[in-house]
């Protein structure tokens, strides 16, 4: 759902705009709302999420009325219309990953991280969630980890716990 | 040795680079297309070849580029269907992130074909390792003179790009991923008109899935009739299948279609068997949507046939003692697994990908996740099997895209063969969440289903 409590006002970047401008030119002239999504990735991979002023810019950008885009923004899994944690930790849920333990994998993530799926850890820096069907489902159980999207197979508890501690090291060197 | 078309180089060091690929014989079949055949004959070998959509549905792929409208003045494209979401199928993601290349020679060879002289690769958002992948080998292919104007002084232009989904299923319904391309909500379009007179922004497009696109390079190269030797009657050629569940070798194979079923799950060429010693319960043949079907029915038709890998000896029996191709994702049960647990799975995950367009797929597909909650842990009542059935049955036919189709039949299917195992969960509801359900129907020896 469109949250409207939360905002965050945003000024692209000059280099943001250039990568706009590349992704509008692979298609016809006048059929710039076809950028709307890849435009969106590279806004979400900015600022870690959409706010509703971002949002608004984009559809200033490209020409389109707001609704446009927040119809868009709330119809695809992938977009976040509130902030997140700065990584994401998706595991997949769906049957054949959890005929070879997603389940447990998620009860494990849920215990590691102190939090329910969706929620943000109190230090801002992870927040998981279940997601459907990830097209791994040979090398289950599998997750994945925002923004860069970096893919993990045949999971194992130690090897979440393996994954979190990285992150929190990458975290504490930035 | 089986022979292999579309993974035959995949071990190589560097076969995802186009140096490496072209040393391989790679972008023969631009060269050959190009510079050899017209269009027409492109479309003709495809035509030959008798190879079906690998996406799903099946339908034959040079029938589909002969539909293609060609109004003067109008441009047409070819959009690639990289959105492969469909549970148990994993072998676009797996040839995209192999051997990239076999999808740009084909796109260019397929885009040639059909005259197109743009062309879109859509891949699933969640995919973005794959989409860099894509993106670095369309720019080695573009600086070799594969892409970009007058192709290998052919007098073809062709440009591809990659568009990233945004997290959907539904994308994978073409019409749903010509709206999500064009900047909108995957909201599945009412057919007529099909893709093949009004798709990319109203123009005459073509929407095919990466495998087949990557087929028709062996197409090209070998001529269709070659192609159509490997396989058995209609199921031609050569088909990748996703192997997942409780496998002792899950992973993408190449098979000849043909294979049979037991075969494929038992050879050590394959799968080797079930994991940690166990028993078959049930397969699914082609992704979530197609029926499950009990170890009985997996490896042998009703008549007591040997089941084969093709679109026919899978779906032999209909829909009440066979299933169906689908996308080749095939999923195997052992004998703990839970029949109810997993439609409920299935369930909710339709109901969660549901556009929302129709209203049998958007209130039934929620309605059968509560009621088959409710049968899983401990609450149901008898009756909600019959109002199980009544549910799917309303679904099925009964929406624009086949999304609503495919959450009906694996709860059908699943009444079907196992009612047994929703009886149990409600005449146990203590025992619901154990995996102490009868096992007669699969231990047995078979068990004729009617």
């Amino acid at each position: 759902m469109l949250s409207v409590q939360e905002n965050m006002i945003v000024t692209f970047t000059p280099a943001l705009f250039d990568k706009f401008a590349e992704v509008v030119s692979r298609y016809p002239e006048g059929k710039q709302k076809s950028a709307l999504l890849p435009i969106l990735h590279l806004v979400q991979a900015e600022y870690g999420w959409l706010s509703v002023d971002a949002m608004d810019k984009v559809a200033d950008y490209l020409a389109l009325k707001p609704i446009e885009v927040y119809e868009v923004a709330s119809f695809y899994t992938m977009y976040f219309l509130q902030p997140k944690g700065k990584f994401v930790l998706e595991v997949c849920r769906t049957g054949p990953c959890c005929l070879v333990g997603a389940e447990r994998i998620m009860q494990h993530m849920e215990k590691r991280l102190g939090v329910p799926e969706g929620q943000v850890t109190a230090d801002g820096l992870f927040s998981w969630r279940g997601v459907e069907c990830l097209a791994a489902c040979g090398f289950g159980p599998v997750l994945q980890i925002g923004p860069s999207y970096t893919f993990h197979e045949n999971l194992t508890e130690e090897r979440v716990d393996q994954l979190i501690d990285e992150l929190k090291e990458k975290a504490k060197n930035q | 040795m089986a022979r292999k078309l579309l993974l035959t180089h995949i071990d190589v060091p560097g076969i995802d680079t186009l140096e490496v690929y072209r040393r391989q014989g790679g972008y023969r079949a631009v060269e050959k297309a190009l510079k050899t055949m017209s269009p027409d004959d492109v479309v003709e070998e495809v035509k030959k070849s008798g190879l079906r959509g690998r996406g799903g549905a099946g339908f034959p792929t040079g029938m589909k580029w002969s539909f293609l409208a060609k109004p003067d003045g109008v441009p047409r494209y070819l959009v690639c269907n990289g959105d492969e979401s469909e549970p148990g199928t994993f072998k676009d993601r797996f040839l995209m992130t192999k051997i990239p290349h076999a999808l740009i020679e084909g796109m260019i060879v397929s885009s040639y074909a059909l005259g197109a002289n743009t062309a879109y690769i859509y891949i699933r958002g969640e995919m973005m390792p794959q989409i860099r992948i894509v993106e670095r080998a369309i720019a080695e292919a573009k600086s070799a003179g594969f892409l970009g104007k007058n192709i290998l002084g052919s007098g073809y232009d062709l440009e591809v790009y990659v568009q990233p989904g945004g997290g959907a299923y539904i994308c994978g319904e073409e019409t749903a991923l010509l709206e999500s391309l064009e900047g909108k909500r995957g909201n599945p379009r009412i057919k007529p008109p099909f893709p093949a007179v009004a798709g990319l922004y109203g123009c005459p497009t073509v929407v095919n899935n990466v495998e087949s696109i990557a087929a028709t390079v062996p197409i090209v190269n070998d001529g269709g009739e070659e192609y159509a030797k490997i396989g058995i009657e209609r199921s031609t050629g050569t088909k990748l299948i996703s192997a997942s569940g409780n496998l002792v070798r899950p992973g993408v194979y190449e098979i000849e279609l043909g294979l049979p079923v037991e075969e494929f799950i038992y050879s050590d060429e394959y799968c080797g068997g079930i994991a940690n010693g166990k028993r078959l319960k049930a397969m699914v043949a082609g992704g979530s949507s197609v029926p499950i079907l009990p170890n009985n029915l997996a490896t042998k038709t009703a008549k007591g046939e040997a089941r084969l890998m093709t679109y026919e000896s899978l779906a032999d029996g209909g829909f009440v003692t066979g299933t169906a191709m689908g996308s080749g994702g095939f999923i195997a049960f052992d004998e703990d697994q839970c029949i109810v647990r997993n439609t409920l799975n299935f369930t909710r995950f339709y109901h969660h990908e549901s556009c929302g367009q129709c209203s049998p797929c958007r209130e039934g597909t929620g309605w059968m996740e509560k009621v088959l909650h409710k049968i899983e842990y401990g609450h149901g009542d008898i009756a909600d099997i019959d109002l199980l059935w009544d549910i799917q049955r309303k679904i099925d036919g009964n929406t624009i895209c086949p999304l609503g189709d495919a959450s009906a039949w694996p709860v059908a299917s699943a009444i079907r063969h196992f009612r047994d195992e929703f009886e149990w969960h409600i005449l146990n509801p203590r025992e619901s969440q154990t995996r102490n359900f009868g096992l007669a129907h699969y231990a047995d020896p078979l068990v004729p289903v009617v």
